[in-house]
C-alpha cells in the first residue's frame, strides 16, 4: 500500500537536511581540538591565526552549515516554495561547504596564500548556489508575510558578509590591495548583526509563539526589526568606510540597541508562556537570548567608555556571547526539534500503518538532551571565563567543548541510526508479509 | 480583508491553549484530567477541521480554481493530525503517559508547521481570492451543523 501522500510533495527529502545536521557538530568538536593544540595563546587577541581558524569553525562549519541546511526545510513551510532539484542543490552547497570550512582553517594557521585559494573557490561555490537557489524560492513567495521580510534581509545580509569574506580571503591569497581591519569588522557585523541576527529573528516569529505557545510578537516589530537593522548596518558601514566616526558611533549604538529589543522582546514571550512543561530547546532559547543581551549591553558600553572598545579581552567577551552563546545555542536548541521530528515525519510516511514508528522522545530521550545542554552551558561559562584568564580557564573550556560537540553529534546520530532501523524493519516485514 | 486569517487564526490559539493543559496534566501524572483536557482538545480540533474542510476549503477551490493545490495538502495534514490524535488515545486507553507525551511532542511540531503554513500562506490567500464575499464564508461555517 502506499502511503497517501501526506504532506511528501512540499518536503524535500530526509537527506537533504540531515547530512548539514550531522556534518556541523563535528566541526564544534573540531573547534575544541584546535583550541586544545594551540593552548591559551588562543585568546591573547580576536586577530590571532588560531582565533581566526576557531572562529570559522565556529561559524562556517557549524552555524552556516546548519542554518543553510535548515534552510531548505524550512522554506517549503514559511513561504510555501520548494527549492527545485533539493538533492543537487544540497550536494551543491553542502560538499563546498564542509571541504571550505577545513581548508580556511589550514589557511589561517599555516599562513600559507596558496590554502586561501581553494577555501575561496570552495566557498564562491557553495555560497553561489545557496543564495540563487534561496533568493529564487523566497521571491516567489506567495504572500510576503514578516517572516519572509526578514529572510530577504538575512540573504541580503548573507550575500554582504560572502563578498566581503571572498575580498578579504583574496588578501591573504593573492595580495589585493584592501583596509583589511575595517573591511573585517564589517564582514563581522554583516555576518552575525545581519545574517544570523536577522535569519534567527524571522524563525522565531513563527517557533517562539508556536512551539513555546506564547503571545505572538507585536505586528510592528515582525515587520519593521529586520529592514530597520538593515537599513541601520548600511548606514553604519558607509559612515566606518566615510570615515565618519560620530555618525558610525550612533549608529552602532542603534544596533546594539535594536539586538537588545529582540533579546528582551523574546525572553518577555517566552516567560508568559502558555506550555508550562519546560524542555531543552527552551532552556537553549534563553541562553541564547540572555547572551545576544549580554552581547549588547557590552557592546553599548564600549560605546560609552572607549577605552574598553580596543581591550582585546572585550573583543573576545563580544565573540563568545555572540557566536558560542547566541547562535551556536539556538541552532543547537532547534536541531534538536527538526531533526527528531523529520525522523519521525518520513518514517510515518513511509511506514504509514505498517508498524508503529517511534515518536519524537523515542527517537531522542529528553534525558540525553538535558546532559548535553548542562555540558553546553558550563563550556559557555568556561569560555567566558577565558576570554578573562586564558591561562586557567583554556584548557577546561576547550574540553567542555568538546564533551557538548561529541555528544550533540551522537545525539544527531542516534536518530539516523534509528531511523533507518526502523525503515528496514517495517519495509521488510511488511515485505514478508505481503 | 483580514476576516478569514484572524477568525481561524483565533481558534488555532484556542485549540493551543487546551493542548497546553492537556499536556500539563499529563507531565503532573493526572490521568483522570488529561483525559478530559485532551477529549475537549480533541473536540476542539475536529471542529476547526470539519469548518475548514466542509466550509472554508470548498469555498476557496471554488473562488480561485486551485483544486489541487494547498489545500489538498491541508487535508492530507488533518488527515496526520487524526492518526496522532489516535495514538494518544491508545496511549489514554492505556494508561501510559510517558507514551502520551511523546506524541504530544510530536503533535505539537505536526499541527504548529501546519498552523504556520495555513496562517502565513493559505488564510492570506483566502482572504484575497474570497474578497467581499468572505463575511458569507464564515457566517456559512460558523452555521456548520456539528460533524
Amino acid at each position: 500500500m502506499n502511503s497517501p501522500g501526506l504532506s511528501f510533495e512540499q518536503a524535500p527529502p530526509f537527506d537533504v537536511p540531515l547530512r548539514f545536521f550531522l556534518t556541523a557538530p563535528w566541526f564544534l568538536l573540531l573547534a575544541a581540538v584546535l583550541l586544545l593544540w594551540q593552548g591559551p595563546e588562543t585568546f591573547t587577541s580576536r586577530w590571532q591565526p588560531a582565533t581566526l581558524a576557531l572562529t570559522h569553525l565556529l561559524t562556517l562549519g557549524f552555524m552556516a552549515q546548519i542554518m543553510l541546511g535548515a534552510l531548505l526545510q524550512i522554506l517549503p513551510v514559511v513561504v510555501g516554495v520548494v527549492v527545485p532539484r533539493p538533492r543537487l542543490t544540497a550536494t551543491l552547497m553542502h560538499v563546498p561547504l564542509t571541504l571550505g570550512a577545513l581548508a580556511l582553517p589550514i589557511a589561517f594557521l599555516s599562513g600559507r596564500p596558496l590554502w586561501f585559494h581553494p577555501a575561496l573557490g570552495l566557498f564562491g561555490l557553495s555560497f553561489a548556489v545557496a543564495l540563487t537557489a534561496i533568493h529564487l524560492a523566497l521571491w516567489r513567495a506567495p504572500v510576503v508575510s514578516g517572516t519572509v521580510i526578514a529572510l530577504r534581509c538575512a540573504l541580503g545580509a548573507l550575500l554582504v558578509t560572502v563578498g566581503l569574506g571572498l575580498s578579504l580571503g583574496s588578501y591573504f591569497g593573492w595580495g589585493l590591495n584592501l583596509r583589511a581591519i575595517t573591511l573585517t569588522h564589517l564582514h563581522t557585523a554583516w555576518g552575525l548583526v545581519g545574517w544570523t541576527v536577522l535569519l534567527v529573528a524571522g524563525v522565531a516569529y513563527q517557533v517562539v509563539p508556536m512551539f513555546q505557545i506564547t503571545p505572538p510578537y507585536p505586528a510592528w516589530f515582525v515587520r519593521g526589526f529586520a529592514p530597520l537593522m538593515a537599513a541601520l548596518l548600511g548606514a553604519w558601514s558607509a559612515f566606518v568606510l566615510g570615515g565618519w566616526t560620530m555618525a558610525a558611533t550612533v549608529t552602532s549604538a542603534a544596533l546594539a540597541f535594536g539586538l537588545a529589543v529582540l533579546a528582551g522582546t523574546t525572553l518577555y514571550l517566552l516567560n508568559r508562556r502558555r506550555r508550562k512543561i519546560g524542555d531543552a530547546t527552551l532552556g537553549y532559547w534563553r541562553i541564547s537570548m540572555t547572551s545576544l543581551l549580554a552581547g549588547a549591553l557590552l557592546w553599548l558600553t564600549t560605546l560609552v567608555i572607549p577605552a574598553l572598545a580596543s581591550a582585546p579581552q572585550v573583543e573576545l567577551l563580544l565573540g563568545i556571547l555572540l557566536i558560542f552563546g547566541f547562535a551556536v545555542a539556538v541552532i543547537n536548541g532547534m536541531a534538536y526539534k527538526i531533526v527528531p521530528f523529520l525522523a519521525w515525519f518520513h518514517l510515518q510516511a513511509q511506514l504509514f500503518r505498517r508498524v508503529k514508528v517511534p515518536n519524537m522522545k523515542q527517537l531522542l530521550p529528553e534525558v540525553r538532551i538535558r546532559w548535553q545542554w548542562w555540558a553546553y552551558l558550563t563550556a559557555l561559562l568556561l569560555l567566558l571565563a577565558t576570554a578573562v584568564n586564558p591561562a586557567v580557564f583554556t584548557y577546561p573550556a576547550a574540553l567542555a567543548l568538546g564533551i557538548t560537540a561529541g555528544w550533540l553529534g551522537v545525539n544527531l546520530w542516534s536518530i539516523w541510526r534509528i531511523y533507518r532501523h526502523t525503515l528496514r524493519v517495517g519495509l521488510t516485514g511488511s515485505a514478508a508479509e505481503g | 480583508m483580514s476576516a478569514i486569517a484572524d477568525y481561524f487564526a483565533t481558534e488555532h490559539r484556542c485549540c493551543d491553549e487546551v493542548f497546553a493543559a492537556a499536556e500539563e496534566a499529563a507531565q503532573s501524572g493526572d490521568l483522570a484530567r488529561c483525559r478530559v483536557d485532551f477529549q475537549q482538545f480533541q473536540t476542539a480540533m475536529e471542529r476547526h477541521f470539519q469548518k475548514e474542510e466542509e466550509g472554508l476549503f470548498p469555498a476557496f477551490e471554488e473562488a480561485s480554481g486551485m483544486f489541487m493545490g494547498p489545500t489538498r495538502v491541508m487535508r492530507l495534514e488533518h488527515q496526520q493530525m487524526r492518526e496522532t490524535f489516535g495514538e494518544m488515545n491508545n496511549a489514554l486507553a492505556s494508561g501510559d503517559l510517558e507514551e502520551f507525551l511523546g506524541q504530544a511532542e510530536t503533535l505539537l511540531i505536526l499541527m504548529q508547521q501546519h498552523n504556520i503554513k495555513e496562517e502565513q500562506m493559505l488564510y492570506p490567500m483566502c482572504d484575497r481570492a474570497l474578497g467581499s464575499t468572505a463575511g458569507s464564508v464564515l457566517d456559512a461555517v460558523r452555521n456548520l451543523p456539528a460533524g
